[in-house]
């Protein structure tokens, strides 16, 4: 009997389903990015190393949210990032003699493309894009803050993942000397993140190296950091130096922490409080004194890019 | 003057006035005047106020400790009026949840009240305060007799429900609320030890 061999499509070849399911966006993306670079060649992704550098090159995107960014203050002095601090503020205070380069990223398990990248080259293939984002912290806040940074699915499928990769694990450096906030064990270092191949797959996940057209400032997680603007802050994680493929859900920081109160998925969802206070609503940033909170939107007002990601999934339970 | 004219006279108006300090910052930060309020103003405002409201009550419980230690009796002069401190910023606090970060929807308020313990308590410290307050004048004290002390002995109460409503409310980093923890503990442990050796 004559069996034929099936033709040796890699998995990374395969149109994912996310691309499939938007492949009309996916094409209006592209032929914006085809209009960008006849205006001007387009460079492949370069950050200078100075600080507030200029980034050259940022194409504009569809996904960028129509509304008005939070202060370049606002953005850059209050956030979260324990490793430099707990308070608000600590980040920006205490980051700022942080160095940034040199900076290289470990991509590990099952991909095609794995090993040790200076951070340069890591980004290069890649164009950068504005993405003008909301972000909702798991703590009942939000901005608009507009990122600079490149697909985290470009990425993805560049590195090749095979069919035994089914999770993107992160982690950000482990340096007590040069992040103080690892000195304490506030939480267990180094900092873990985690995202599904579908998830990190989806148009809208962003890996950020710059903010108001400007190289990424230490706080806010230099030089390289995950934005996923559907899930709560704190699945942003920052200061990036390991990208792993694997095959079984891996283990999350804040999870580790406080399972009861912080899942792996942290979706924004206003329907499933956090066990000690209410998520229906936020406060935004920068709206003043007496601004009211406004509610917060199912996956952040993204649901129409991702809410298929989770047809499956009870979202009560996988919170 | 005798040392209780001084203190009538000189030092209760001084601590008098060196307690609304903390609350008039806040009033002249908001408008830029002095210092800033941040990128989150109301919540600023808040953890200022409940931060304040602790050590009022600390300070407060502190007033008797350090009157026996030191044989300093005109401190109990003090104690009235920093108690009422504590229970004046335990109540901006709660308006300023109550108005700013709420805006009085009051839907949410009852829910907070009703679903989050570390609400709850705040709230029932709060309410053990009020009860406190009301009946600090010297009439009610008269009219009250032993029924009076009963009614303050639930500032210890109120210092265990503020330090539990703040250790409760944190995320994760416990350091601030452990060191309230360990100061009131002591407050209350030397009172536990003085009635233990007078036996």
């Amino acid at each position: 009997m004559l069996i034929k061999k099936p033709a040796d499509i890699r998995p990374s070849e395969i149109t994912s389903k996310d691309n499939y399911l938007n492949r009309r966006d996916f094409i209006r993306a592209g032929s914006i990015a085809g209009a960008s670079v006849l205006a001007g060649p387009a460079l492949g992704a370069i950050v200078p190393e100075e600080r507030r550098a200029k980034l050259p090159g940022i194409l504009a995107s569809e996904f960028s949210a129509d509304e008005t960014p939070n202060s370049y203050e606002d953005v850059t002095a209050y956030n979260n990032y324990y490793e430099f601090g707990t308070a608000k503020d600590d980040p920006y205070r205490n980051a700022q003699d942080f160095a940034a380069r040199p900076w290289s990223i470990t991509v590990e398990g099952h991909a095609e493309k794995t090993g040790t990248f200076h951070f340069e080259d890591f980004i290069k293939p890649f164009d950068l894009e504005e993405r003008i984002y909301r972000m909702r912290c798991v703590e009942a806040w939000s901005m608009v803050i507009p990122w600079v940074g490149i697909s985290l699915a470009d990425v993805v499928k560049h590195l090749q993942p095979t069919s035994n990769a089914k999770y993107v694990a992160f982690e950000t450096l482990h340096d007590p000397v040069r992040m103080p906030g690892q000195r304490r064990r506030v939480l267990d270092w180094p900092y873990r993140e985690g995202l599904t191949i579908a998830e990190a797959t989806n148009p809208l996940a962003i890996l950020a190296v710059g903010l108001y057209g400007e190289a990424l400032p230490n706080q806010n997680g230099a030089p390289i950091r995950l934005v996923v603007p559907w899930k709560y802050g704190f699945k942003g994680i920052k200061g990036i130096v390991r990208i792993r493929f694997v095959e079984k859900q891996p283990r999350t920081s804040w999870n580790m922490a406080t399972p009861r109160e912080y899942g792996f998925y942290a979706n924004v969802n206003p329907e499933v409080d956090h066990p000690r206070w209410s998520q229906a609503r936020e406060r935004r940033i920068g709206a003043g004194l007496f601004a009211p909170k406004q509610p917060t939107l199912m996956f952040n007002g993204y649901g129409e890019h991702v809410a298929h990601l989770y047809d499956a999934l009870d979202l009560r339970k996988n919170f | 003057m005798n040392t209780l004219q001084q203190v009538r006279f000189i030092w209760k108006p001084i601590a008098f006035l060196l307690c609304l300090v903390p609350a008039a910052l806040v009033v002249t930060d908001a408008f830029g005047l002095s210092g800033q309020l941040g990128a989150n103003p109301v919540e600023e405002i808040q953890d200022r106020l409940g931060n304040w409201a602790l050590r009022f009550i600390m300070i407060a419980l502190a007033v008797t400790p350090l009157r026996r230690l030191t044989g300093y009796n005109w401190l109990v002069r003090f104690r009235r009026m920093l108690g009422l401190f504590a229970f004046s910023y335990v109540l901006m606090h709660f308006l300023a949840w109550l108005i700013l970060d709420q805006g009085l929807l009051w839907s949410a308020i009852v829910e907070d009240l009703a679903k989050r313990p570390f609400i709850t308590i705040g709230f029932a410290a709060l309410v053990l305060l009020t009860a406190m307050a009301v009946t600090s004048t010297n009439g009610m004290r008269r009219r009250l007799g032993k029924r009076w002390q009963q009614i303050h002995n639930s500032v210890y109460v109120v210092g265990f429900l503020g330090v539990w409503h703040y250790w409760w409310q944190v995320k994760k980093d416990i350091t601030e609320p452990l060191i309230y923890a360990t100061i009131l503990a002591v407050l209350l442990g030397v009172r536990l030890w003085w009635i233990h050796t007078r036996k």
